[in-house]
């Protein structure tokens, strides 16, 4: 809602960054473009993140600059640090672990609104809905992409590990998932049920990536990063911020299209990648 | 359900029907860097972790927005640090294959 010289100002800049956004992707899709469109992203990741610390929603207490401010310069030491000192080969299981961080931040970012909500008494059902959503697919992109990231490390071997009933496990917690959802967006259930959803979606994170082998991991990281762009989209329907939506929704689809890309070109269909392993022992990569 | 709510799914769906067609003739030697740098953009959702952070008054919120900011400034910087080592190594190997 522009009401404002102030939330003009975000708006507009917020537009300004939408259209890097959307140059910088075309810009790398083409080789000889490709780094001036990553330039072209940040410049725009730059922009929206600095006028949304002008927004008049936050308070400048002590407390809230500080958890800004310092969480961060930790979260920005730590990427960099890793992003730079990782092996070559070790780039892959470094994405993954992005993706994860960024699955967690959509999840939480949507348990904490719930929780304000829920205090102040009163939750619109699609603001639920996006609470919902937002909370368990950022959880399972966040385990989904830790166990990956793992796999990639030889943390935990990188073959398909399975046990019996494991499908059948998988759907009930699909259905756990689906049913928790329900409760929150339909009844005032309280709090107690976001967490159990969180929980359960973090659950499944993991066991659906554990029976995929590691030649397969690329096109499941690809997939979970498009889980986590939705998600990203997801929470901007809570927060109510413009930006969150476009920039989740293109990373969602175009996440969503390199997915089938690149099983494409390993000829594989997608559903193979993903429940090949349930059969076939063979697939072991 | 809200205007402001409707508005944003429209501006969803447009949006998702671009991300497609804005890469749609991604050379096969770009999928790994492209995926990287989308990685990085929903690093975006910082900015919900940034306003959760501004308005949190207890100490659950607090620990909740500590631990999303964290996580969501470590996916931006790394995100686009590790894009553009990849993109840095692609371009000493000019396009040989494709």
């Amino acid at each position: 809602m522009i009401t404002d010289a102030r939330a003009a100002i975000i708006a507009v800049a917020y537009l300004i960054s939408a259209i890097l956004f959307i140059f910088g992707l075309k810009r790398l899709s083409s080789p000889a473009t490709a780094r001036h469109g990553n330039r072209l992203a940040i410049l725009a990741m730059t922009i929206a993140v600095a006028v949304t610390l002008l927004d008049r929603s936050i308070t400048w207490k002590p407390i809230n600059i500080a958890i800004i401010v310092v969480g961060t310069a930790i979260g920005a030491v730590v990427g960099v640090y890793f992003a730079r000192t990782v092996q070559m080969t070790a780039m892959p299981q470094m994405v993954a672990l992005f993706n994860g961080m960024g699955g967690g931040t959509a999840a939480f970012v949507s348990v904490a609104e719930f929780l304000r909500f829920s205090e102040e008494g009163s939750i619109g059902a699609g603001e639920a809905l996006s609470v919902s959503a937002g909370t368990a697919i950022g959880a399972l992109s966040l385990t989904g992409s830790l166990i990956a990231f793992g796999k990639l490390q030889e943390l935990i071997s990188g073959r398909p590990i399975r046990f019996p009933g494991l499908s059948a496990l998988n759907v009930i917690l699909f259905v756990a998932i689906l049913a928790l959802g329900t409760v929150v967006v339909g009844f005032d259930g309280g709090n107690l049920f976001v967490w159990l959803l969180l929980a359960v979606a973090m659950v499944l994170g993991v066991l659906v990536v554990l029976p995929i082998g590691g030649a397969d991991m690329p096109v499941v990281i690809a997939l979970l990063n498009s889980f986590t762009g939705i998600a990203a989209a997801l929470t901007g329907f809570v927060v109510h911020n413009q930006i969150l939506i476009v920039a989740g929704a293109l990373v969602g689809a175009s996440g969503g299209f390199l997915t089938v890309l690149m099983s494409r070109a390993m000829n594989r269909p997608l559903s193979n990648v993903l429940f090949g392993a349930f059969g076939a022992a063979s697939t072991a990569g | 359900m809200s205007q402001e709510l409707i508005l944003g799914a429209y501006v969803f769906l447009l949006a998702l029907f671009l991300g497609v067609e804005v890469i749609g003739r991604v050379p096969s030697t770009l999928h790994t860097p492209l995926m990287s740098a989308t990685n990085a953009i929903h690093g975006i959702v910082l900015i919900g972790a940034i306003l959760v952070a501004g308005t949190a008054d207890s100490p659950l919120l607090y620990v909740l927005a500590f631990v999303a900011i964290v996580l969501g400034a470590g996916n931006v910087f790394g995100g686009f640090a590790v894009t553009d080592r990849m993109l840095e190594m692609f371009k000493k190997k000019p396009v040989e294959k494709r």
